[in-house]
Formats: C-alpha cells, structure tokens, sequence
C-alpha cells in the first residue's frame, strides 16, 4: 500500500482560490412543516475530499444528506454536483451511493446478490458483475461469507457488506449515514481507519455524518459542524479544535474552559483580559476582541499545567484548590475550583508511572498558561 | 404450569375440563365416522364405508368443488386487493380521511356475517347481477381483504424502509424496488393473509347462504342442508375429512415457522460468536 501521509498532507483544494467545489450546496433550505431542519445553508465538498457533518441529532446534517441522496428536495436553494444541478433527479439516477445507518441489507439476498444489486441496475453484463462482486469481496475481506444471507452474519460483517454494496457502483460520491455507529469501540477504531485506506484506494470523494467527533477527528480532511440547521465552522480537525470560531464550536468539540471576561487593554495583538472577579489574564492572539467589551477565553485542559507552586516564569497564573482527580492512565483530569469560584479542568499526561509531588483532593493548587495557549471569542 | 412447577389437583382439573369442552364434541363427531351403525349415536361396530359412500356422494362432491375453486379465487382476489389497501394506508400517511379509512378497513372485521350477507344480497338483487358461483366469490372477497390488509398492515409498520431507499440509492426504480425488496420481504405475511382468507371462504356459511344461488352451493350449505333433514355417518365422515386438512394444514405451517426460528437463531448466534 502506498504511503497515505504524503498524499494527505499535500491535499487542501480549499485553500487553492481556483479549485472548483465538486458538491455545492447553494442557500439551501429544507422546511418539514413548521420545523426547518436545513437554514440558508451554503457549502463547498471538492473532489477526492473526506468530508465530515458533525452536529448532536436534530442538526440537519442526515437531511442535508438525504438531499445530497435525492430521497429529499431543497425547498429552496440549488445543489450542484460535478456542474451539473440535481434538482428533480431521482434517486436511482444520481451518480451517488449511500451507505446506511442501518446498513439496509436485503434480508432475502445472499452477501454476492446484494452487492450485485446496485450493477445489475445498470446493466452491466453478467460476467462483469460478477468479477466486480469477486473484486469488493476481496476489498472488504469477505470471500468466505459470499454465500451467506445477512443475518447469519456479525455486525462488523454487516457494516463491510453494506460498505462493499455502496461502493461496487464507483459512485462519483459515497454517502455514509454514522457509518460505524453500531459497531463497538474496538472495532470502530479499527474501522475509521480501513475507510480511510479505502478511500483513498478508490480516490472518491466521501461525505460523512456523524455525532462522533472523534471520528469526525481522525478521519476527515475537513469538518463542518453543524447546529440548528446551520454550518457554524468548515474547517481540518486541527483548526477546529485549535481555533474554534464560535463558543459553540469550541464546547461542542473536545472539552474546554471558558474563562467570561472584559477586554481591559488592547496593545498590537495582545489584550488584558480581567474577569468579573478580579482574576486576569494576558492573551497574545487576541484576534477581533475590542477593547471594553465581553469576551471567552477558551483554553483547552491538556494546555494549563498545574503545579503546587507558582511557576515563576508564568505570566498567568490562577490559584485554587483541587476539588476533585479523574486518572484515566494515559492521563489524569484535574477539577481545580479557583478562588473565585470558578471550575477548571487541567489534564496532565502521565509521562512517569510514578509522580514525585502528586496533588490531591483539597490541596491548594496554581493553574498555568502561556498567553498563547488559548483563544479569545466574540461569537 | 403453576409458579412452583408442580401439578396442583386443581391445575389438572382446570386443563382437563378445559380441553374437554373444547374437543369432546370433535372427538365425538370423528369416532362416529367409523360407526358401522346407519344410527348415528347408537355405535355398531367399526367401519370406514361411510367414507366410501361419500366418495360417491355426488351432491357433496360438488359441493366440495365448488368450494374449493371460490376459496382459490377469493382468497387470491382478497390477497391483491388487501395488500394494495394496506400498502395505502400505511405508506400514504397524509392523505385527508386517512382515519376513517383505516377505521373503515377494521369494520367488517366485526361486522355480523348476517349483515354483511343481507347488505351483499340487496346490491346483487339491485344491480341484477344473478345469483351463483361469482356473486359467491365476490361476496367472500369483500369480507376476506380486510383480514388480509390487517395481516399485511401489521407486517409493514415495522417494515425498514431503508431497504427501499437503499435499492432505488443503487439504481432501482420504484416499480422495480417493490418487485424486487418489498414484496419478497413481506411475502410471508402476504402468504398468511391469504391461508387466512383461504379458510374464512373455506368454513362461511352465513354469507355464502345470502349470495348463492342454484348451482353454487358450498360444502358448508350443502352440509347444513342435509342435518336438517337428520345427520347422516356420511356427515360425519366429510367433517373428519376437513377437520384432517385443517389440522395438517395448520401443523405443517406452524412446525415450517418454527423450524426456520430456530434455524435463524443458532445462525445469528454462530454469527456472533465470529
């Protein structure tokens, strides 16, 4: 198998102004009744992309993707795929396939039958449809359950079944409905990454849902995540963790503090940040933050160290007391209650199996970030 | 049995007269086909001539025939006819009056078969539609399809319709996909809904008596007919004949159900177990 890095860390069509999108959803909204699941929605898939629509149920991202399927009409706004508008065509004449939440295997139709299914459609000859059938089962490793009718198989098998049916069209698009959501935690790690390969093998463009962000995480080029029928942040997994653009995105991927505070000083591209109690703190990516009005400041656990003494180079620095210690083994979660009453949650990898001077509940404790470590939202 | 897994006196009693109650009569009825006796309750011996004279009974013969070919083309009229109203009803969900239909569709269930055998004979007397093999047929197609839509009803609520959305996503339009995924999936029910109205056309009387006409009588009038002028061992003999059918029909299907349970079982759990 050829290295999957190079090609990885060279593909960002959307940085690239003259990349044209390959599915492009154009002010889309979808109304069911009173209730709007997909509100003046735009947005840009290009070719070959993994992408990724993270949002809690409810979003609108299985909509958006149903509409992307044919099974549901924008009530307003174009989808364009590869040029062409898909408004009107049906279905079984988009150059899309989709793979199901439910996997929706044929219960009557042996394992080679369903995934001939979709080929036998098209008319493809017989002796062609069964070297393609041949070829996905040796894809997904499956050769010995040709035979077999879907429930005599487990659930991983299922999972690669329908995998294998979805994609033995080479569809210009695959839709995957959370498509390991059913598997257990083992398995859909091992999975996330057997898509990618697969992916990648195939050169298609994929698009995902899922309420995952792990997932999401480890296996999209990009994300969009999604809330109230609307896209709050399109951007890599790095980005999006790393610089969320609104206190949704930020408390909605990974966890985070939120530190509520006033802009008290404004100098180049650094702000003073002082917080209803007292406490401040000095930032130097303050990015659009003007000066006297009400800011976050978002920082992620794994970026404040906690020490029993205050460092002395730290230049924000907060005290507290540990109120309460979660170890996971790789690491250990503090909860500090600072002093102005404020919870915070500080990680710490646990790099030596044994720590010198370990902290514990009540003891009092000092918090520590660079001013760099976290970001200021107005949003 | 009882929470302690023991036969208490009263258990056994219950059951005895229980099942009693409900088969003494049948039991009955069947020794009494092999009663050598011309008298019906005074036994004369063991005999199976009366199963003999039967078969040369040309009136009853008839009659099973024609009884046979209503329920054939009844039960297959009422199955299309009843799963198409059942597909409406349960896919269509929007469609103004969809309440009273489907409330509708549940009525004759309980509708007395004298009712609905009056109502049937008014609209073939109205319409001058003469009275005979067909008006007999399409009376027991009327009360059989909302059995056969309940059956089917029932089996396509929980029917998963991403099978459907997943065959027309790989090119199949819906024509092709009910063909080829819906109806296979649901052709159980579909069967069951026609044993079902295969049976109820089977054992009517009452309608059948309504609609009928000369030429068209039906095993069960012909039956009545004949103890009203005294039961004869040849009556019996029929009755047992039906009885047998009935109950190897009903075994065979019932030991067919639950062998490919326990097949399917120990599938999903090798299944599991990789």
């Amino acid at each position: 198998m050829k290295s999957l890095g190079s090609i990885r860390r060279a593909f960002a069509p959307w940085n690239d102004p003259g990349a044209k999108p390959y599915i492009h959803f154009d002010r889309v909204t979808k109304k069911f009744g009173d209730f709007t699941a997909v509100n003046d929605l735009s947005l840009a898939i290009y070719e070959r992309e993994f992408f990724a629509l993270l949002g809690a149920s409810g979003c609108g991202k299985s909509t958006l993707l149903r509409m992307l399927a044919g099974f549901e009409e924008p009530t307003s706004g174009r989808i364009m795929l590869d040029g062409q508008d898909l408004a009107g065509i049906p279905p079984y004449r988009r150059p899309v396939n989709m793979m199901f939440q439910s996997y929706a295997l044929f219960p009557h139709m042996s394992v080679e039958k369903n995934i001939a299914f979709g080929l036998k459609q098209e008319g493809m000859p017989k002796a062609d449809v069964e070297k393609r059938v041949t070829e996905m089962l040796k894809l997904v490793k499956l050769e010995p359950f040709a035979k077999r009718k879907p429930h005599q198989l487990s659930g991983g098998q299922r999972q690669r079944v329908a995998l294998a049916r979805s994609v033995a069209k080479r569809p210009k698009v695959l839709l995957l409905d959370e498509p390991l959501g059913a598997l257990d935690k083992k398995l859909r790690e091992e999975t996330q990454f057997e898509l990618m390969d697969l992916q990648q093998e195939l050169g298609l463009t994929f698009v995902v849902v899922t309420h995952d962000q792990e997932e999401a995480m480890t296996m999209a080029d990009r994300i969009a995540i999604m809330d109230k029928g609307q896209v709050m942040q399109v951007a890599t997994p790095a980005e999006v963790y790393e610089a969320p653009a609104s206190r949704f995105v930020a408390g909605f991927v990974g966890n985070v503090n939120m530190f509520e505070g006033k802009v008290a000083e404004r100098s180049g591209n650094s702000a003073r940040i002082t917080g209803g109690t007292g406490a401040e703190i000095t930032v130097e990516n303050a990015g659009e933050a003007v000066k006297d009005t009400e800011v976050s400041f978002a920082i992620r656990p794994e970026k404040i160290r906690i020490s029993s003494k205050r460092p002395a180079d730290a230049i924000n620095a907060l005290q507290g007391e540990v109120y309460d210690i979660a170890y996971l083994g790789d690491m250990t979660v503090y909860h500090v209650r600072l002093d102005d009453g404020q919870m915070v949650r500080a990680a710490t990898m646990n790099a030596t199996r044994v720590a010198d001077d370990p902290l514990t509940w009540d003891d009092r404790a000092w918090i520590s970030f660079r001013p760099d470590a976290g970001v200021v939202l107005t949003r | 049995m009882n929470s302690t897994g023991t036969w208490s006196r009263f258990n056994i009693t219950a059951v005895t007269l229980g099942f009693a109650f409900l088969y003494l009569p049948i039991v009955l009825l069947v020794v009494f086909s092999f009663n050598a006796s011309k008298l019906v309750t005074v036994w004369g011996g063991f005999s199976t001539k009366w199963y003999v004279s039967l078969f040369h009974n040309q009136g009853l013969m008839d009659a099973a025939w024609v009884t046979i070919r209503v329920g054939l083309i009844s039960a297959t009229a009422a199955t299309v006819l009843g799963t198409l109203g059942a597909l409406a009803l349960t896919r269509y969900t929007r469609f103004r009056g969809r309440m009273l239909f489907s409330g509708m569709i549940f009525a004759p269930l309980v509708m007395p078969d004298v009712i609905t055998g009056l109502s049937l004979l008014l609209l073939f007397v109205a319409v001058g539609f003469d009275r005979g093999f067909y008006t007999v047929t399409l009376a027991h197609i009327t009360f059989t399809m909302c059995f056969v839509a309940v059956v089917v009803q029932s089996r396509l609520v929980t029917f998963d319709r991403s099978l459907e959305e997943a065959a027309m996503d790989l090119g199949a339009p819906p024509v092709k996909t009910f063909f080829q995924i819906t109806l296979p999936v649901i052709a159980p029910a579909i069967v069951s809904g026609w044993m079902l109205a295969f049976t109820l056309s089977l054992d009517d009387l009452v309608v059948a008596s309504f609609t009928s006409g000369p030429g068209a009588t039906t095993l069960p009038m012909k039956i009545y007919s004949q103890v009203r002028l005294g039961v004869t061992p040849e009556i019996n003999a029929a009755c047992t004949i039906l009885i047998a059918l009935v109950a190897t029909g009903v075994l065979i299907a019932s030991v067919a159900n639950k062998r490919r349970e326990v097949q399917r079982l120990r599938d999903e759990q090798a299944a599991q177990r990789g």
